[in-house]
């Protein structure tokens, strides 16, 4: 919430200058001198914008005079259309941006003088240094909406200009009416449909000059409110709030997502583990009573012999498989002790140092295991590691915790990020999470990824 | 192995069997039967198991690890409860997979006498578990060679100071071989097996001793992380 945008109201007022202007009080409000306030102040910055923009319509006015004023020769009436819409699109491309983005700064700041309300812009953050700053704004549409405003400003400052300087001119000319007639005698004030030559015909006159001047500042305000739901229609973003709403569900179906695709392979593994497995070690046990009944060395001892051999191979993959699917021991004893154990299968000699104060969501257990994982067998696979270590912490973050997960290798280093979809994988899987993945592989190593998950997701449905 | 005797030359040993698998529960109930150990109550979760090890007092309990209501460890909490109440009650514990911290927690518990952790496929060779759980009721430790082979998988600490040679000594020794089957089963004199052993036990900073149960101690220090 920007403070300080929304001012308190007398109890009554008008909300609107709209509404305000409905009201007979209109032209001694408050609401008047804001309009003339902007009104104003559009005709001072329209003017010094058309001085600044130069450069970015000047191309364009060629074109125009080409069109129109015709000039010597069809061949150079061509060139200068063309030479000039091209310049023109070209100045605009360039140079729009870095005068509408100022512009567009200021005027919605000047908003809020007739239009209450909100008035953030629709640039978003972008990320740090030059470059970044240059690729986020050219390519977003609140950039060109500026630019497009400071076109439509220009137009509107000259409108502004000719309108009310001929009202001003006007009721001045009314006011000093008896005396311009008076002071040099034979001279006359024609305001086209009527004709003063004497005082006494110039006297009445006067009485109209307030009425050019209400007629100025019942048109400032109708100007300025035309012009405030202009800008705002162009220069004001969403919200940062709506934006802000939209982005908190996004992240939560994100998490429930995350959470439903988790509690699949816990059920998966379940289901393996209860039914499956279960069942063949019950035969494999069928088996070996069957084998206590027949002959020690038979045939019938051989062939059970080997469907035994068969049921226990077949038990072995079934446990490595549903190990792979998702790790009881992650389930029942939290991450450090996973990370033990998956240590313990790894044929690279790991050491693991892991100390968490408590038991993490298990989304982002899972997903932290899931990284180590396939770090330490992108290890075993891709280096010639003899040595990694597994680090695992929980540090204060920006919003409550984040988990800390290092795998360091001792192999050769220069690991590339952009293969191996492997890394890919780890790292949208991470970024599901909202957390982040950074790799470092210098040549002669040592290799580390490092990812950092949010612990503490905000939700707002606990299941 | 199979030099031990077969159930029918036995005294029976009561049983109390906590499994929550019913096909499971059925077929290990045949095989304790039928090698000398008459189930005398047959549950399928953690409290039931408390509640009748205090209602039939039995020789021996086997449980499964993983039971209702959260399928975690229950089998193995009652397990290590149960230990407590009562250290001369053997256990034997039935695990899907190779977990050495569930191994240590309960090997831990009672000074590592009379247990066994072993993987639920063991029970296919029906003699050789049956030949296992007669050994834990005699007060041996029986660790399933799996999570055995994974502890000298890692290469790191006093286990690396091993040679290969002691490190299938301690392995047997995990399993509660005398230094006399161990000798029989590598093919050396006990004075070779004995030399290793005394071996072993300085280089993970055991002090040597002609206790037995001393062994023992060895592989559960290193099963703890010592």
């Amino acid at each position: 919430m920007t403070t300080g945008t929304v001012r308190q109201r007398t109890p009554g007022a008008p909300a609107d200058l709209l509404r305000a202007m409905a009201r007979p009080g209109f032209p001694v409000s408050r609401w008047s001198l804001r309009a003339i306030t902007y009104t104003a102040t559009t005709m001072v910055i329209g003017i010094a914008a058309m001085a600044v923009a130069f450069p970015l319509y000047g191309p364009w006015l060629v074109v125009v005079i080409a069109l129109f004023d015709a000039p010597p020769g069809p061949g150079d009436r061509a060139f200068l259309l063309v030479s000039g819409t091209l310049s023109g699109l070209a100045t605009v491309a360039f140079f729009g941006p870095l005068v509408g983005i100022p512009l567009g700064a200021v005027e919605r700041r000047r908003l809020r003088l007739v239009s209450p309300g909100l008035a953030d812009s629709g640039h978003r953050v972008p990320p740090p240094g030059l470059w970044g700053w240059i690729k986020t704004r050219y390519t977003e549409a609140a950039t060109w909406r500026e630019v497009a405003y400071l076109f439509l400003l220009m137009v509107i400052a000259f409108s502004l200009f000719t309108v009310m300087g001929m009202l001003l001119i006007f009721a001045v000319v009314l006011l000093a009416g008896p005396v311009l007639v008076g002071d040099a005698p034979g001279s006359e004030v024609s305001l086209g449909f009527v004709t003063a030559t004497t005082v006494e015909e110039a006297l009445p006159l006067t009485l109209l000059s307030p009425v050019a001047l209400l007629a100025a500042v019942y048109l400032s305000g109708v100007t300025s409110y035309g012009h405030g739901v202009l800008a705002r229609a162009l220069l004001v973003g969403p919200p940062k709030e709506e934006l802000r709403a939209e982005l908190t569900e996004v992240t939560h179906s994100r998490a429930r997502l995350v959470d439903a695709f988790e509690y699949e392979r816990r059920r998966i593994e379940r289901d393996l583990h209860d039914g499956a497995q279960q069942r063949l070690v019950a035969l494999n046990m069928d088996l070996g009573m069957a084998r206590l009944d027949v002959e020690e060395g038979s045939e019938a001892d051989r062939r059970l012999a080997a469907a035994q051999r068969k049921a226990d191979e077949l038990i072995t993959e079934l446990r490595e498989l549903v190990r792979g699917i998702h790790p009881r021991v992650l389930t029942d004893r939290g991450l450090p002790a996973a990370l033990a154990e998956l240590a313990d299968h790894s044929p690279v000699p790991v050491t693991v140092q892991a100390e968490l104060p408590r038991r993490l969501p298990s989304h982002v257990e899972g997903t932290a295991y899931f990284v180590v994982a396939e770090a330490l067998t992108n290890v075993y696979k891709h280096t010639e590691a003899n040595a990694a270590t597994v680090h695992a912490s929980l540090v204060p973050a920006a919003h409550g915790d984040a988990l800390v997960v290092e795998v360091t290798d001792y192999g050769p280093g220069g690991a590339d990020p952009a293969r191996g979809s492997g890394l890919t994988g780890m790292r949208d899987r991470v970024a599901v999470m909202g957390g982040t993945m950074d790799l470092t592989s210098p040549q002669g190593g040592p290799t580390r990824i490092r990812v950092e998950l949010p612990c503490t997701i905000d939700r707002t449905d606990p299941r | 192995m199979h030099d031990r005797p077969d159930g029918s030359e036995v005294t029976p040993v009561p049983t109390v069997l906590a499994e929550d698998g019913v096909l499971l529960r059925e077929g290990l109930v045949g095989v304790l039967e039928r090698f000398g150990f008459p189930v005398v109550a047959a549950v399928g979760d953690g409290d039931a198991l408390l509640r009748a090890v205090d209602e039939h007092r039995p020789g021996l309990v086997v449980t499964d690890i993983r039971m209702p209501p959260d399928f975690t460890d229950e089998g193995l909490r009652a397990a290590v409860e149960l230990r407590r109440r009562h250290s001369d009650l053997a256990v034997v514990a039935l695990s899907q997979y190779v977990e050495l911290s569930y191994a240590s927690d309960l090997l831990d518990s009672g000074a590592g006498r009379g247990v066994g952790y072993l993987l639920k496929q063991r029970v296919g060779d029906v003699r050789e578990f049956a030949t296992v759980l007669r050994r834990v009721v005699e007060g041996a430790t029986f660790v399933d060679p799996e999570v055995v082979r994974q502890l000298l998988r890692r290469r790191s600490d006093p286990l690396e100071r091993l040679t290969p040679r002691e490190r299938e000594v301690l392995a047997l020794m995990a399993e509660g071989h005398s230094n006399g089957a161990i000798a029989r089963r590598l093919v050396v004199s006990d004075a070779a097996v004995g030399k290793h052993v005394g071996n072993i036990l300085a280089k993970l900073d055991l002090p040597p001793d002609e206790d037995v149960h001393r062994r023992v101690q060895a592989v559960l220090a290193y099963l703890r992380g010592n």
